[in-house]
């Protein structure tokens, strides 16, 4: 099976890194970062792409975008893991929309695209017959569309609960343990590389709510949008409150939350009972999801890192290889 | 609830096994046996906890049994959720927070617990509130959601039942 890899950050390279390592049988027929691209049809040395992009800044030929790369390289799939730009979904939209219409099938782990235009993008993939695959997006490694779309299958999903953010995990995680107040654990969270300089877009339970809309969508097709989900992020917590949950055998997190029946569609600091299978610690994600046969079923594990999102990355392209077929 | 029943061997017995049937939980049997009575029956006023919305099925069990029920007490408060208020708690005047909760009748604030670490800071308190039945509690939380809406106090409830 050949494979594109778009984007070559943290995501991208422990998606090169393992490909190389473990030899799932596929090959890279071309990469890109955000300023070169390099192209060969018989397949690509990852490692030493990696290795020139250690020492360059660059992976490839300046003069090979990575639109190049979509629109050139003999391939099947476009595994897409360029940065989330959550207002626009670009430029991961227009690379998707690029390859769709070459009929190519979309591994991504980009968040704007499927957060933006799932809809549209799931209607096209349907009608050019190739798959669009984001298992990356939400809860990083922990195989939450899988679930859903086989060990679920025939269930009805009542709701679903989920602890998506790791750094604000990590950051109640501490003001719980330690007594810290937000702002120490919120510099020791950047201090351990676990929180952004600017860390809005996590602290206020933006990313959390952009994971929920996923979710929502690929649950219950119901086009819920950003702005649908009711917000409230972590920054106005104070250590007192979590002494004061902690008096009661609780805790506080920082919980995803859809309910449709109830039109319960939001993410908020909540009370919760510390025996409570959502209270995981540090920068773990969980999710809880509640459906009609299953009743309650809960996903633990790593939420982000490189080669943890690069196992979410490898199972869509497996998935698709199985499930498609190897096409010339 | 207080019930009069033949005083013949079984009865009692007849008539605690449908508390049970419905899922309830007795409390306290208080007996009266009133040897002056002429009427040949027994009184017994029997404390209980159920499951909502139990109470007619019991009440049509009992009749079954040919058990007479003579009062039914107040159904007491005894679902109870605990949340936590962030803000400035007095200067948006707690009394009038908790009183908005306690003038709705079917909910009361019964406990709270209060951190001020120091004067203009926001303060904190665990607030634990009461009410008969789930709906009534769900709307008591929806007036305390105005509530601190509008004193810009940050709500945090509880996810699920937690006392």
């Amino acid at each position: 099976m050949k494979a594109v890899l778009i984007g070559l950050g943290s995501v991208g390279r422990g998606v090169g890194e393992m490909i190389a390592a473990k030899k799932p049988g596929i090959t890279i027929t071309g990469i890109a970062d955000s300023k070169s691209g390099c192209i060969c049809n018989e397949g690509i040395d990852i490692e030493s792409v990696l290795e020139n992009k250690r020492r360059t800044g660059a992976c490839g030929d300046l003069a090979i975008s990575a639109m190049d790369v979509i629109k050139n390289a003999d391939y099947d799939v476009l595994i897409e893991v360029t940065p989330t730009n959550a207002l626009t979904g670009e430029p991961a939209l227009g690379y998707i929309r690029a390859a769709l219409a070459k009929k190519k099938h979309i591994v991504t782990s980009n968040k704007g695209p499927i957060a933006l235009a799932y809809k549209e993008l799931s209607a096209l993939a349907k009608k050019k017959g190739v798959a669009l695959r984001y298992e990356a997006t939400v809860g990083g490694a922990i195989p939450i569309m899988h679930t859903l779309e086989d060990g679920l299958n025939g269930n009805e999903i009542v709701a679903i609960y989920g602890v998506l953010n790791g750094t604000c995990n990590y950051i109640l995680t501490r003001m719980a343990a330690e007594g810290l107040t937000y702002e120490q654990a919120l510099m020791e969270a950047r201090e351990m590389g676990y929180a952004e300089a600017d860390p809005t877009y996590d602290v206020k339970g933006i990313d959390a709510a952009i994971k929920l809309v996923i979710l929502a969508n690929t649950i219950w097709g119901d086009g819920t949008k950003l702005a649908d989900v009711d917000l409230t992020g972590i920054d106005l917590l104070t250590p007192e409150a979590l002494r004061l949950a902690e008096e009661g055998d609780c805790t506080i997190r920082l919980i995803a939350e859809a309910i449709p029946a109830q039109k319960i569609l939001r993410v908020s600091p909540r009370l919760i009972e510390k025996s409570h299978p959502l209270v995981v610690e540090g920068t773990l994600n969980a999710l809880t999801l509640e459906t009609d046969m299953a009743k309650e079923i809960t996903l633990i594990g790593k939420g982000a890192g490189s080669i943890e999102t690069a196992s979410a990355i490898i199972g869509d392209i497996l998935y698709i290889r199985d499930h498609y077929g190897k096409r010339a | 609830m207080k019930l009069e029943m033949k005083d013949s061997p079984g009865q009692l017995v007849a008539a605690l096994k449908p508390i049970s049937d419905v899922g309830g939980n007795i409390i306290a049997v208080i007996h009266h046996h009133d040897p002056a009575s002429s009427s040949h029956t027994l009184n017994v006023q029997i404390v209980l906890a159920l499951p909502e919305g139990r109470l007619d099925k019991l009440v049509a069990l009992l009749k079954e049994q040919g058990v007479h029920i003579q009062r039914i007490g107040k159904e007491r408060l005894l679902y109870k959720r605990t949340v936590i208020l962030i803000g400035h708690l007095m200067h948006t005047d707690l009394s009038d927070t908790v009183d908005q909760i306690d003038s709705t009748g079917f909910a009361e604030v019964c406990e709270i617990s209060m951190s001020m670490p120091a004067i203009n800071e926001r303060s904190t308190s665990r607030v634990t509130i009461k009410a008969t039945n789930r709906a009534d509690m769900d709307a008591a939380l929806a007036v305390l959601r105005q509530v601190a809406q509008k004193k810009s106090l940050l709500l945090i409830e509880p996810l699920g039942e937690i006392a």
